[in-house]
């Protein structure tokens, strides 16, 4: 009945074989190269924030033998108001005048000086707080140095000349002197988890915005488990199918959505500006992660609650048992594992979450690390925010290294996730 | 009394409440001879007294804490005799009158806000006791009424359920009072900020600077807020971004689906996942510091000029951060395509990439395009990396190497420092956030109509 | 190996009895020899030796079989026999399953099926199949149907296609019924008149075996009654092998019945022998109703 012959149809398809195979394999190709493309993006953002943030683990410091003159210091005794006042520049200046004996112009003093970070001081008037006897006495301490000697010779490594930026000649003379000698050697950077931010790379840290973060996901947590649980509970076990919950599912499928910068606005305008809650808190932040967190975890609940088979209600509602027991005492704890794989993503989600804590003013410059929800503090992203907005280099370094915190923060709880989901959830 | 130390206290309270009704019930149990006797277990007699004691408390203890400053004010200002005019100057005079009260203000104090003060000092002290007197009386007086009712008849089981069912539905209306919060906050502000600059200027002008809008005469009639540039902007980003995550998102998604033996996808996805669960700060810094001098350097040396801070390098690496979500989305609606389908065009003789292109992706379309339609609504409402990559400039440009700027990052510069409530400039903020939160909204909305949709078809 | 798959397949079989508390005496040099037939002198696909796993299991033992020219072959057995995994070897579509491997001779007139240079894209225009649960295309019934010589490049010129249309749709006596919505999508068909849609994108690109697996398993005594009509009319053209759950449609449409028993090609024999006078204990036991 067909015109073609099945010879004829063999022929034709043989004839177009070539150019389908070359096809399927471009297409084949194409597909690699997506894949190659995405782990490829994964490898290179890694090892860019490590290749620049593994530096920071590391300050340079300046060891020098320090006289707690009291003269010098302008003090005769240790208590709280003379620490207040006393001259401990002084002091270090002096040392630095002591090892470099042949500096003798004002303004050459002056850049012999810069050696030392301006934060040294208070590492000096830390160290006679704790030991009060050794006013009058001389003791050799380590002091981060400048963020600029810190650039220099951890630049050096790249090329002989190093990054000189501020540093002059001279300057690098007593530096290549001091590092020769082992008087300046890089050490451990724990001031960059011990401290707040700074204007001084070398003085600034992540404790206050890691506190700060903590806070904030406490507050998250403690408010948005709860009521994202019970949510779903009455999503999943009692809601009857109207236009009422309908609405509510509307309503959740569109705010896992919704710009996180919207719920900053929300953040703004009500717990801010109507309910007059203090600016820049963790109580706000957690609060507006909260309604951005919510979604999530009630979808990822009603995930939990809906893999408990029904057999299970069934059964405990044959032994007499309310709804309400059944819920509580049956389905809620097969389903826990579940819900709580949710709630740490959902976390880690908030840990990550910068914009819309820009909002509620958690962009503030705080050195303080806050005691409570209600302290001003920032978080780390935020931190990450502004310190990415820095020019000195050392900054860069610092908040790659302030992203690796981040990260490894992120991954471990991602991991903890997985593992959890892995060990506790039974399959039906 | 402090906040903590009431809200501690009233916790005990609780406790003892519960406790009393656990083990008045089980008294009463075995004077009769046995649980079988009370109409409800124990358990639920305490409930139903630590629910009398603790719920109206905290609700009342809730109020206290969101209105006690807003009454305080009105009555410290009401007492005042001469006060400005304008809302600014009241909000002053009133912050003077805090600083005082609480010892901070520095140099002399007029006598009108010395007694001022005074007086906030005072109504606060008084409050506070009052607070921690109501709430307390209110809890034991609660707790005893609840306690007085028990007999082994009452059904405590069923009244504490009807609570708790109460407080789930509540819970489960938080996505509602969200969704209200949002419209509320934003079309407030933006009624205000419409006041002011004519809704027609504000979509349709083609000059934003709202800066100038700063002295008084150039309000409204200066053409500073015409958000037309800033619209163009987040497109062209978005444009960018959608160029690299779609392509690169999909193929990944029919490789993995299709073409990959489980090893290969066991490794490949998680990896690809990744970039998912990277926060989008540090893919802002990633794009100012490591793409955008990249891009400007490959500009250069092919004789383009290239802004430090280009649209390219926000969109690029927007797009990467979009490609887990959109292969993922895809994966999903790929794997949802019947096998039976592929079967029946391979049994046809169709190559692998033939079944994909001609029957799979065509059956999978619509889902495919709900989860692009959702990649776009998160590429426009993102914010941290153009923030940090794309710049503020207001430009109307189609290159993409120039520095563009969108409405996400006007909204974070008209927000973040120091700010007036009541100045065109910041409410604008309020404004571009209504259009994001509706263009958003109707994205989503159909997206998530498409893929349900789609769901169905194959259920 | 196979001793052992032999020895867990018997296990298998005696616990099935038991549980059944019908005793089927099988042994294992029983169910290693196939009895009857199994040869054809006509032979379109000639089958040695065949072994299939899954992984580590053995679905398939030493089957060796030949589907004549022009004739219709039925392939029943209990479920979980077999006759499926047997017959998606015959046009490779095994290769989509991972972890299936397939052992032995197959070859569609003396050329071979399997191989590293065997291209499964022509051998699958000329050995087309039609699957359990009908399959349409969410498209239209037209595109459904020319979806195959499109791909093939057999035709391209709209005159032509439509030919192929309506010709296809006639064999599979469906273009009485449809001709008139040809452009309505396939999925709004009947269930029966699905499946004789998904036949004629079948023949639409001309082949010379056509499979069924159970093609008849979701449809309606009605549209069985007429695919098994529709089959005996492609007979004349087609060598055709079919998969069958029901003994009587065996009976009706096929010339030469095969028995498959736990992965084992237990008898084959004219379709008559079978069903009237069995050679093998287990075809009897199958066929009368003993287990199933």
């Amino acid at each position: 009945m067909t015109n073609l012959t099945q010879t004829q149809v063999r022929e034709r398809i043989e004839k177009n074989l070539a150019s389908r195979h070359r096809t399927e394999k471009l297409f084949r190709g194409l597909g690699i190269a997506s894949i190659a493309f995405g782990v490829l993006a994964v490898v290179i953002l890694f090892s860019d924030i490590i290749g620049k943030g593994s530096g920071a683990f590391m300050q340079a410091s300046i060891q020098l033998e320090v006289h707690y003159d009291t003269e010098v210091l302008g003090i005769d005794q240790v208590d709280d108001e003379s620490l207040t006042w006393a001259n401990f520049s002084g002091v270090i200046r002096q040392a630095l005048r002591e090892r470099f004996p042949s500096v003798t112009g004002r303004s050459d003093k002056r850049e012999l000086y810069t050696l030392v970070s301006s934060g040294a001081p208070f590492t000096l008037r830390d160290r006679l707080a704790e030991n009060p006897e050794l006013l009058g006495k001389s003791e050799v301490v380590w002091f981060a140095a400048d963020d600029d000697v810190d650039t220099f010779i951890k630049s050096l490594k790249d090329s002989k000349e190093g990054f000189r930026g501020r540093t002059s000649d001279q300057k690098a003379g007593w530096i290549e002197q001091l590092l020769e000698t082992g008087e300046l050697k890089k050490r451990f950077n724990t001031i960059f988890f011990t401290n707040g931010d700074s204007r001084e790379p070398e003085q600034a840290g992540i404790r206050a915005a890691l506190m700060g973060s903590l806070f904030t996901l406490l507050v998250t947590l403690a408010l948005s488990f709860p009521i994202g649980v019970a949510a779903a509970i009455y999503l999943e076990e009692y809601a009857p199918k109207n236009r009422w919950t309908d609405l509510i599912e509307v309503n959740i499928n569109n705010l896992a959505a919704v710009p996180s910068i919207v719920f900053g606005l929300l953040g703004l305008a009500i717990f801010i500006n109507f309910f007059e809650l203090p600016r820049s808190a963790p109580l706000v932040g957690g609060l507006v992660l909260t309604l951005m967190t919510l979604p999530t975890i009630i979808i990822s609940s009603r995930a939990a609650l809906k893999a408990v088979p029904p057999s299970i209600r069934e059964a405990a509602m044959g032994m007499g048992a309310s709804r309400m027991q059944v819920v509580f005492h049956h389905v809620l704890p097969l389903a826990m594992p579940g819900m709580l794989t949710g709630a740490i993503i959902g976390m880690a989600q908030a840990l990550g979450e910068t914009a819309p804590l820009l909002m509620i003013g958690m962009v503030a410059f705080i050195v303080d690390v806050p005691g409570g929800v209600t302290d001003p503090a920032t978080v780390l992203p935020v931190q990450i925010f502004l310190w990415a907005d820095s020019p000195e280099r050392a900054f860069v370094e610092r908040t790659s290294a302030a992203i690796m915190v981040l990260l490894s923060v992120l991954i471990l709880m991602n991991a903890s996730a997985v593992m959890l989901r892995k060990k506790l959830e039974r399959r039906w | 009394m402090q906040t903590p130390t009431l809200f501690a206290l009233l916790l005990l309270l609780i406790l003892v409440a519960y406790g009393t009704g656990f083990s008045r019930a089980l008294s009463a149990a075995r004077s009769r001879g046995g649980l079988r006797n009370l109409a409800s277990l124990p358990s639920y007699h305490g409930l139903f007294a630590a629910l009398w004691c603790g719920l109206p408390a905290l609700l009342l203890l809730g109020a206290w804490l969101i209105f006690d400053d807003a009454i305080i004010r009105f009555m410290v200002m009401h007492s005042i005799a001469d006060k400005p005019d304008t809302i600014a100057g009241q909000n002053l005079l009133y912050a003077q009158i805090q600083n005082l009260s609480a010892g901070h203000l520095i140099g002399e104090a007029s006598p009108q806000l010395q007694s001022a003060a005074e007086h906030l000092n005072q109504l606060r002290s008084n409050a506070n006791t009052l607070q921690a007197f109501l709430i307390l009386v209110l809890a034991v007086g609660l707790g005893a009424f609840a306690l007085l009712r028990f007999s082994p008849e009452l059904r405590a089981r069923e009244k504490v359920e009807k609570v708790l069912r109460v407080i789930l539905i509540t819970c489960a209306c938080a996505a509602i009072f969200t969704t209200v919060g949002i419209l509320f906050s934003v079309l407030f502000e933006s009624l205000r900020f419409f006041q002011s600059v004519p809704v027609s200027e504000f979509l349709f002008g083609l000059h934003w600077s709202p800066q100038m809008a700063l002295r008084a005469d150039q309000v409204g009639s200066s053409g500073a807020f015409g958000a037309v540039p800033l619209f163009t902007g987040t497109l062209m980003v978005s444009a960018i971004a959608m160029l690299v995550a779609v392509p690169v998102g999909l193929m990944a998604a029919i490789y993995l689906a299709e073409y990959a033996s489980k090893r290969v996808r066991n490794v490949a996805k998680p990896i690809i996942e990744i970039l998912a669960g990277v926060p989008t700060v540090v893919y802002g810094f990633f794009a100012a510091l490591t793409v955008a001098p990249f891009i400007r350097e490959l500009a250069t040396s092919v004789g383009l000029q290239a802004s430090s801070e280009s649209a390219l390098a926000a969109g690029l690496v927007m797009g990467i951060m979009i490609i887990p979500f959109v292969s993922s989305l895809s994966d999903d609606v790929i794997n949802a395509v019947p096998q039976s389908l592929r079967d029946g065009a391979l049994g046809l003789g169709s190559t692998q990439s033939e079944t994909v292109r001609k029957v799979v992706i065509p059956a999978a379309l619509p889902g495919i395009v709900g989860g692009v339609l959702l990649a776009v609504s998160r590429a426009i409402g993102e914010t941290m990396i153009v923030v940090m990559a794309a710049g503020l400039a207001a430009n109307l440009t189609a290159n993409p190497l120039e520095s563009v700027t969108t409405v996400t990052v006007q909204i974070v510069t008209l927000l973040v420092g120091d700010q007036e409530f009541d100045s065109p400039k910041t409410l604008a903020a309020f404004a571009l956030g209504l259009m994001l939160f509706i263009s958003t909204l109707v994205l989503n909305f159909i997206a998530l109509h498409v893929v349900k949709k789609y769901r169905e078809q194959y259920d | 190996m196979s001793t052992m798959t032999l020895d867990a397949a018997e296990r298998t079989e005696s616990a099935r009895s038991e549980l059944t508390g019908k005793k089927v005496a099988v042994s294992q040099a029983e169910v290693r020899k196939t009895v009857g037939q199994p040869f054809s002198d006509t032979a379109k696909l000639r089958m040695r030796d065949v072994n299939v796993f899954y992984g580590e299991s053995q679905a398939i033992h030493n089957v060796s079989l030949d589907i004549g020219r022009n004739e219709v072959v039925a392939m029943i057995g209990p479920s979980g026999c077999g006759k499926s995994t047997f017959l998606r070897c015959l046009n490779r579509m095994n290769d989509t399953i991972e972890g299936c491997r397939v052992e032995g001779e197959l070859s569609l007139d003396g050329e071979p099926i399997y191989g590293a240079k065997v291209d499964v894209v022509p051998l699958r225009a000329r050995v087309g199949m039609v699957f359990q649960k009908p399959n349409p295309f969410p498209k239209t019934i037209y595109e459904n149907v020319v979806y195959g010589p499109k791909i093939h490049g057999i035709a391209s010129r709209r005159a032509d296609l439509d030919e192929i249309v309506e010709n296809s749709l006639r064999r599979a006596g469906l273009w009485n019924e449809v001709k008139d919505r040809l452009d309505k999508p396939g999925t709004g068909l009947s269930g029966g008149q699905q499946q004789r849609l998904c036949i004629a994108r079948a023949i639409a690109v001309s082949p010379e075996v056509i499979l069924m697996d159970e093609p008849c398993s979701a449809l309606d005594p009605i549209a069985t009654a007429r695919i098994e009509e529709l089959i005996d009319e492609l007979r004349e053209n087609y060598t055709i092998a079919i998969v069958t759950h029901s003994m009587q449609q065996a009976a009706r449409v096929s010339q030469r019945t095969a028995y498959f028993h736990l992965g084992h090609l237990v008898e084959v024999n004219d379709t008559e022998t079978v069903f009237t006078n069995p050679e093998h204990e287990l075809t009897e036991a199958y066929i009368t109703g003993r287990f199933g």
